[in-house]
């Protein structure tokens, strides 16, 4: 019963910001809005057992992507009512099209026949903690493929990075090689010459 | 009683609204990066749906490159959307022909 209305909440909670997301005037908001159903698709995942998932979805999707998708939104200058100037008018076909896609979904699904080890089932209950068992499968396993996705990171990080450095011309940064290269004998000296006498150079 | 069918359900709907999303914001680069991440998470809700009632772990492994994967992808869709703001001053999709493609 507390099982059934907690999906019902968090399933409600995921959908409904999710229409929220593509709806709203100021991207702002849509960022704010795919937050609260980050977290509420987190509990879902909570619901089936997949706590390590659930938690890395917090981490992962609110932690990192929602706030860097923040960052771009509240940093870039947009005119954003001139950019939603199709909307109306793409409406009418997305609706189309997104109702297509959901009966076929639908009908998939419904015409999907579970296999005898799935129909009608509880979910199994688990022999140890859902992080024990996964930490065993990827540093067994999976172990090539996790290492893989340490390298996609390290991969994006670097790309992103060497894509918006810049070099600006308009700042005066001192150049430190050269100055820890520089010789006392270079230096402009303060000299006193007698009159008569030139100064040596 | 809960069943798959409800989680699929559940995944199927977030799927649609992500498509809706990039059919809608056709002009908005930002918009249609946050839909790509809806429809990543009702994958990932499928991928863990389908792990827990058949009680195999692979899923849940699958669920998680499937994250790494949308991270990555996040952070080079926005570096390239600040360098292509940097250049031309707006992100409208109508705008990219730099390429002239």
């Amino acid at each position: 019963m507390i099982a059934a209305f907690a999906f019902y909440l968090f399933a409600t909670f995921t959908i409904v910001p999710a229409l929220c997301v593509i709806f709203a005037r100021n991207p702002v908001h849509s960022v704010l809005w795919l937050i609260v159903s980050f977290f509420n698709a987190a509990g879902l995942m909570l619901l089936m057992g997949a706590e390590f998932i659930a938690m890395l979805v917090v981490i992962v999707y609110v932690g990192a992507v929602a706030v860097l998708f923040l960052f771009v939104v509240m940093m870039l200058d947009i005119d954003f009512a001139q950019l939603r100037s199709g909307f109306t008018r793409n409406l009418p076909f997305g609706l189309i099209i997104a109702f297509v896609l959901l009966a076929e979904i639908v009908v998939a699904a419904l015409g999907w026949e579970a296999g005898p080890t799935m129909s009608g089932r509880a979910i199994p209950a688990a022999s140890q903690p859902n992080i024990v068992a996964l930490g065993q499968l990827l540093y067994s396993r999976y172990l090539f493929p996790f290492e893989l996705a340490g390298l996609i990171l390290l991969v994006a990080m670097v790309g992103a990075i060497v894509l918006t450095h810049r070099k600006r011309g308009d700042l005066r940064t001192p150049n430190v090689s050269r100055q820890i290269a520089r010789r006392p004998g270079d230096a402009i000296r303060n000299a006193n010459p007698a009159v008569g006498e030139g100064v040596k150079l | 009683m809960i069943g798959l069918t409800h989680y699929l359900t559940v995944a199927a709907i977030l799927f649609t609204i992500g498509v809706l999303g990039i059919f809608l914001n056709r002009r908005n680069v930002i918009l249609m990066l946050m839909a790509i991440e809806l429809i990543l998470l009702a994958v990932n809700i499928n991928l863990v749906a389908f792990s827990a009632y058949l009680g195999d772990l692979t899923g849940q492994v699958l669920a998680m490159f499937v994250l790494t994967v949308a991270a990555a992808e996040a952070a080079i869709g926005l570096a390239i959307l600040v360098i292509f703001f940097r250049r031309r001053g707006s992100i409208a999709v109508d705008d990219v022909n730099r390429m002239r493609g």
